[in-house]
């Protein structure tokens, strides 16, 4: 194959930096010694940083966050595991609009989604609830989680369960102990990009929150909207960290590529 | 369409009866019918009822609502302007992102799998985060985009970005940008390289190739991204609220604020499911001329 032009390169790099730009602008702002927002010209400091813990309403926002992306994720996959194993193994009548159900989270905008559950939590007196944040965030990760869990259902070797039923398991000890182990990988990988969907939204999340269950993106949306401060950046600049972490950790546990490329199809 | 792989049923546990199949899906079935189709046909009947200052929701079926979007200019421009957003997104992301992900694809092994990281990787740093960076770039007439701008001599005046659909299209553009590098990425890894050797070896030169060999075999690629990246600009939410403030509304903006600043729940309703109509019928009205267009390239 040809390379590269030197024109070609120019556009890349160009390209490179305003993707990265705003980024990287976001956790130089956070290192900000002033009082005001601005590029740390003299000297670094962690003065913003130190500041969030005077926030209470910021950490409680995380752990909001935190607990509500393991759980959510992890309900979802109660529910996707049967399912995508189902869809992998079985043709039966009704098996596509099955699956293009339970893939439309993915096509119905956020703030529909918001609006709906709104006022359907509300009419079931749980709004603002933390339960009603769970089941909505269910339904949202789920594509995510079930995308994965089926892609390592299909591509599992069925031979290998038929040599457990011929030796006696059955049931519940078949898919612990035969079924479970070898789709684990695309569980876990699941269950991962579930948790940073959840961890992630905003638009479905700003309609069901409450003082009390917002998330961290609803808490720093709503301080956006009344002042843009160092503050927010070094809030901004500790997601970003969490999430390049979770990223490295993804990328070596199942190869990020894969992860992505079940994300791209969002839409379709 | 739809995204599963068709799988033989060669299955050990067939003997276990036509039910088993049903028995899996049922729970997640029941959960989407009670929390996600019940909710959702509620939103619809919600745009038929009543509102007043004082009354509140009044469960009656009348066309209040939809009169007013259809008969009140407000509504028609501030669709406009979310319909014309998210085009104008689609294109910027096509028009920079198509060559990006050709550049990617002749790279070098280990700086292929980096830069891609590079670029995909924001698809998975919160929205919120990165609209912040944006605002901070743009950060009213004297951020650092219009003073590089002007130092470099592309602009005189100092382009307003903050509260504009200019800065709008900019920040939405970076948001979705990764969904089309990878659509056109995957539609390059069906390429066959060997084929511009061939132009090559026939004397096409490079913008021959481009035009005549590569883009016509990417086209699907481009179009797909451009769906997913028009679907979600069109209803985007984060970028458009803080990028563009309490004035300049799109569609998700306005459903935010008739259901918890004015509480009109009827009416934000109704823009909600007129967007989500409108989306849908956009979106598989053009999936389905692409099919038919590209039926080779699919097959």
């Amino acid at each position: 194959m040809r390379r590269n032009g030197p024109l070609a390169l120019i556009f890349h790099v160009i390209f490179v930096i305003i993707m990265v730009a705003p980024i990287l602008v976001v956790c130089l702002v956070a290192f900000t010694p002033e009082g005001y927002l601005s590029l740390p010209t003299n000297g670094f400091s962690l003065r913003w940083f130190r500041t969030i813990a005077n926030y209470p309403e910021f950490i409680h926002a995380f752990w909001v966050s935190l607990g509500l992306g393991a759980l959510s994720s992890f309900v979802a996959l109660m529910f996707a595991v049967p399912a995508a194993l189902s869809i992998a193994r079985y043709r039966f009548r009704g098996r596509d609009a099955l699956a293009a159900l339970f893939l439309s989270p993915l096509m119905i905008p956020h703030v529909v989604l918001g609006i709906a559950f709104l006022r359907f939590f509300t009419s079931a007196g749980l709004g603002g609830s933390f339960a009603a944040l769970i089941i909505a965030h269910v339904i949202i990760v789920f594509p995510f989680a079930l995308r994965l869990t089926l892609a390592a259902a299909t591509g599992m070797d069925l031979s290998v369960e038929m040599a457990a039923v011929s030796l006696g398991a059955g049931g519940w000890t078949l898919f612990r102990r035969v079924t479970l182990p070898l789709i684990l990988p695309g569980v876990i990988s699941g269950w991962a990009l579930a948790f940073i969907q959840s961890f992630d939204d905003l638009t479905m999340t700003v309609f069901l929150a409450a003082p009390g269950t917002e998330t961290l993106p609803v808490r720093m949306f709503l301080y956006i909207q009344d002042n843009i401060d160092p503050l927010v950046t070094s809030v901004s600049a500790c997601v970003i960290a969490i999430t390049m972490t979770a990223l490295i950790l993804l990328d070596r546990f199942y190869g990020l590529d894969r992860v992505l490329a079940g994300k791209g199809d969002t839409g379709r | 369409m739809t995204a599963v792989a068709d799988t033989a049923p060669q299955s050990a546990a067939r003997e276990r009866g036509p039910r088993t199949p049903w028995a899996l899906t049922a729970p997640a079935l029941l959960l989407f019918v009670g929390v996600l189709l019940i909710p959702l046909a509620m939103t619809v009947m919600l745009s038929f009822h009543d509102w007043g200052q004082y009354k509140g929701i009044e469960p009656v079926f009348i066309l209040k609502n939809w009169h007013e979007i259809a008969t009140d200019p407000y509504y028609a421009e501030m669709f406009w302007r979310t319909f014309r957003i998210a085009i104008l997104t689609t294109l910027l992301t096509a028009v920079l992102g198509a060559p990006e992900a050709y550049i990617l694809n002749r790279m070098s092994g280990r700086w292929k799998s980096f830069f891609l990281l590079v670029i995909l990787g924001p698809l998975l740093i919160s929205v919120v985060a990165r609209t912040l960076g944006w605002a901070l770039l743009f950060g009213g007439n004297n951020g650092l985009v219009n003073k590089l701008l002007m130092s470099l001599g592309v602009i005189r005046a100092p382009i307003p970005f903050m509260f504009t659909e200019t800065g709008m299209v900019v920040a939405l553009a970076h948001v979705m940008m990764p969904f089309m590098v990878l659509s056109v990425w995957a539609a390059l890894q069906r390429l066959d390289p060997q084929i511009e050797n061939a132009a090559m070896s026939l004397g096409a030169g490079p913008v021959t190739i481009i035009r005549r060999i590569i883009m016509p075999q990417i086209m699907p690629g481009v179009l797909s991204g451009a769906i997913i990246v028009f679907s979600l600009s069109a209803s985007a939410f984060a970028t458009p609220a803080i990028i563009g403030g309490r004035r300049l509304k799109v569609a998700a903006t306005l459903a935010y604020d008739e259901f918890l600043n004015t509480l009109n729940w009827p009416l934000g309703a109704a823009v909600a499911t007129l967007l989500l109509v409108a989306l849908i019928l956009i979106v598989v009205g053009s999936n389905a001329l692409i099919e038919r267009r590209y039926a080779e390239v699919f097959r």
